[in-house]
Formats: C-alpha cells, structure tokens, sequence
C-alpha cells in the first residue's frame, strides 16, 4: 500500500473509531462556527434587508463597501480582532483573547458582509415585486423588512449556509485570535495546519475528510432547499 | 346571487364618515420633462362603480396612483373628504394591480398579512368570509404562487377587501384572462361594491365597463375626455374620441405615444 493509501485509511479508521480527541476538535468546531453564522444571520440579514428597501444618500457607496468586505481576508480580521482583543487594545480588559469566544468574534466579522450582501442581492429583487404592494399596505420600514425575510427564507438560508461554509473552512483569522490551543482553542483547520507541520498526517487527513464531508453536506442542503423552494414557487 | 351586506360591516361602515368626496384641483403629474397627467380638477363621490376608460398611454394609471398616493403629483392637490392623502386616509384605500402581487405564503395567509390587528378568533372568522366569497376555500393551503391566474387575482382582491376600503382601486384586473375567469373576478367585485365600498377600475374591455359601470371617466393625453354616466356614455360620447375609441376606430389624435 502506498503511504498516502496508509494515511487515508488510518484517518478513517480514526473518524469511525470515534477518537475522542477527533470528536472534541470537530464539536468546537461546529459550536464556533455555527455560532458565528447565527450572528452573522441576526446582524446581517437585517443589515442587507434595510439596504435593499431604504433609500438614503451614500447607499451605493454602502452597498460597493459591503460587496468588497464579501471577500474579507481572514487573516486581516484575525489580526484586527486580536488588536481589539489583546491585553493593551480597547477591548482587552474582558479576557477574551485566546478563548472561543474571540474566535467567535472574528468569524462573525468574517461572515456578516458575505450574508448581509447575498441577502440585499436577493430581498432588493424580491422588493421590487412586493414594492407597489406594501407601499398600497401602507406598510412600515421595519414591516417590510420584516416581510421580506420571510418571503425570502429560502434564498436566506443558502446566505446562511454559503456563511457556514466559510467559517468552518477559514483558518487564519481562529489561528490568531484563538491560538490554536490544545483542548482550548484547537478547531479542525488550525490543527489541520498544526499536525500537518509535525508530520502527524492521519489525524489531519481525518479532519480534512469531515470538512470535505461537511462541504458536500452543505452544498447538498443548498440543492435541496433551492428544489424545493422552487416546487413551491418561494424561489 | 350577492348577499346583503351583514349587519356587523355594515355597523362598521357606519361608525366612521367616509373619506368621500374626492376633489382633485388642477393635478398635473411630469417625468422627465413630458407632461403625463395635464391640470386635470374633478370631484367624486363615494358612490357606485366608476370605470377608467382610455388608450394605452393616455394616463389612467398614472392618474389612479395619484389618487392612490403611490405618486407625488407635480402640482395641483387631491383632497379627501377635506382632508390631504395622509396616512389615515391612505388607511382606508386599497389597489389591486394588473399583475397579482402574491406572497410566498400559501393562499390563507395572504389573507392573515393584512389582517394582523385583528385577535385569533375575529381574524380566522374574517379570513372565512374573505375566502368563501372568492370561492377559495378548497385551496386555502396551496402556496399563492401555485394558484391560476383567476385564482391569484380573486385573492388579490380578497386582500385588499380586508382591510374594510372606502374606496378600492383596480388596475386592469381582468387583462389577459378567459371568460369565465373574468366573470368571476367581476362577481367578487360587485360583492365588495355591495360592503359599501366605492370602486374605481381601469379597463380595456369595452364589455366589462358596461357590464360594471355606473359612470365613466374617459381619459385621453392626460386630460379627463369626459366624465359621463355610464347609459350616457355608451349611448353618445361626449368626446369624439370616446367615439372613436369605441368604435374600435383610430383616433390618431389621441395617440401622443405615435
């Protein structure tokens, strides 16, 4: 057997024989990210529903900011919540550097733009449909936005998942903020990059696996979501 | 075949002065240096059907968003009952478009959107009435967007009856539809005429307005042609190019867009 045949065998003996250490990294993994991805919905999804209805004098240059932020480098974020974070930076005093938390943190900057500009692209669509409608209502801002959110679910969870997908994949801004401490800090592509380095390559084939497995996971979610919110004419 | 208004609606319809008359003063309506609607002054009462009639480009719909509020006007003034196009006064209108607006949500809970100031009981009571009378009972729970073309268009007007209008505009509301379809659009809308509720509708089908009309307001280049009831109307126009238009002949006079 060929050695990258050897270590892909030993990694999925690692995943099935459910290795504790293996399981722990993944589950905070998941708690991180999803974590991340539930704030990102609750500041972003508004945030993209308030620009794809409100007209106000800069809006343009809002939108363009949000859409370049889409594509925010991780480790540009890791290295601003880490200055924000750190003992001397202005929210040094709450400890928060090196825990989940500040990785919560980073990834919620990371992924807000990425859901706030997916959800103005398909809720400013939806509002031109609804538009004529809700103004005949007499309808109110926050009514509207209200509205929109729902109507859009379906179109907003692949937003959501797309975020999803991003956090658990990114690896610079955790490493920085968090550390990448053992029992601690060590999510699935910090110790990625971590084993790989020592030469450990099982248990970072194991969880490259999970994250490939997860990717499949989500972009299947997508394809189901999107059948049917199309079957029902939501799409 | 209609019903008589119920007593409690037709308590409800009492308890408030109508929004009734509408006066418009020298309304006139620009876009991008083209006058569309021209010093245009009328008065409306709260009564009857009053039907829009006009060529395409003549400024009927322009003229109902005026009215409707969903368009600033150039110059000139709309006056309800006295009172400006303010929000109370918006309160008790309602449009329905050419192209049924319908929400992701399924049939009944198109109804539910506009009925949210009403607690559980009265509002599922409402939703009932609304969907029997547009016959829409055995597809309460089918996605709206899943109905025909009739069917979204008879919830449509469903909807903006919820809200218990004075006045309900319609756009055009049978363009593109069968016979039959037709026929039971304009049935559900003698029926909100029949809660008391002024109805102004915009139509091309010629037998349509004379099926519904009480009076007619045939608009041309922006300007009111003639403002005639209906009998009257269809008998002798008083414009010439009511004339025409009826007659199905070209007035090319009346064609600005030519």
């Amino acid at each position: 057997m060929s050695e990258s045949g050897s270590i892909f065998s030993l990694a999925l003996g690692l995943v099935l024989s459910g290795d504790a250490e293996l399981w722990s990294i993944i589950a905070l993994s998941l708690r991180v990210s999803l974590t991340a991805v539930a704030l990102a919905c609750l500041i972003g999804l508004p945030l993209g529903a308030f620009l794809a209805v409100v007209r106000f004098p800069g809006r343009g240059a809002a939108v363009a900011l949000l859409n370049a932020f889409m594509g925010l480098p991780p480790v540009v974020v890791g290295l601003f919540v880490y200055l924000m974070l750190s003992r001397s930076g202005p929210l040094g005093v709450f400890g928060l550097l090196y825990t989940p938390a500040a990785m919560i943190v980073a990834q919620t900057i990371l992924v807000t733009p990425l859901i706030a500009a997916l959800a103005r692209q398909s809720l400013a669509d939806l509002h031109g449909e609804y538009d004529e409608l809700f103004r005949s209502l007499g309808l109110s801002t926050g009514a509207t936005i209200a509205a929109l959110i729902w109507d859009g679910r379906y179109s907003l969870s692949t937003a959501a998942l797309a975020g999803f997908g991003r956090a658990i994949a990114e690896v610079g801004a955790v490493i920085i903020v968090g550390g990448n401490i053992e029992h601690v800090t060590r999510v699935m592509t910090t110790t990625i990059a971590l084993e790989t380095s020592k030469g450990n390559l099982a248990l970072a084939m194991a969880l490259g696996l999970i994250l490939i497995a997860l990717a499949l996971g989500v972009n299947a979610a997508v394809l189901a979501l999107n059948r049917t919110a199309r079957r029902l004419a939501y799409a | 075949m209609l019903k008589p208004p119920d007593d409690g609606k037709a308590r409800a319809v009492a308890d408030r002065a109508s929004i009734f008359p509408l006066e418009v003063s020298r309304l006139s309506f620009s876009d991008r240096g083209r006058t569309l609607i021209d010093d245009v002054s009328f008065r409306m009462e709260g009564r009857g059907i009053t039907i829009l009639m006009g060529a395409n480009g003549a400024g009927k719909s322009l003229l109902m968003r005026l009215l409707h509020g969903l368009l600033q006007p150039t110059s000139g003034t709309i006056t309800w009952g006295g009172r400006p196009l303010d929000v109370e006064v918006r309160a008790r209108q309602a449009m329905v478009f050419q192209r049924p607006t319908m929400l992701r949500r399924s049939a009944e809970d198109n109804l539910r959107f506009v009925l949210g100031h009403l607690p559980g009981p009265a509002q599922d009571a409402r939703v009932e009435e609304l969907l029997a009378d547009a016959k829409l009972e055995h597809i309460r729970k089918t996605p709206a967007r899943l109905l025909s073309g009739g069917e979204q268009q008879r919830l449509a007007i469903a909807r903006a009856r919820a809200t218990d209008p004075d006045v309900l505009f319609l756009d055009e509301p049978s363009a593109s539809f069968d016979p039959a379809s037709t026929f039971a659009i304009e049935e559900l809308i003698r029926r909100v005429h029949a809660d008391g509720t002024k109805i102004i509708l915009i139509t091309h089908n010629v037998g349509q307005a004379r099926r519904l009309a009480d009076d007619v307001v045939f608009v041309s280049r922006g300007r009111i042609d003639t403002h005639q009831p209906a009998a009257e109307f269809f008998a002798k126009p008083r414009s010439r190019t009511a004339r025409a238009y009826l007659e199905g002949r070209l007035d090319l006079d009346a064609l600005d867009y030519l």
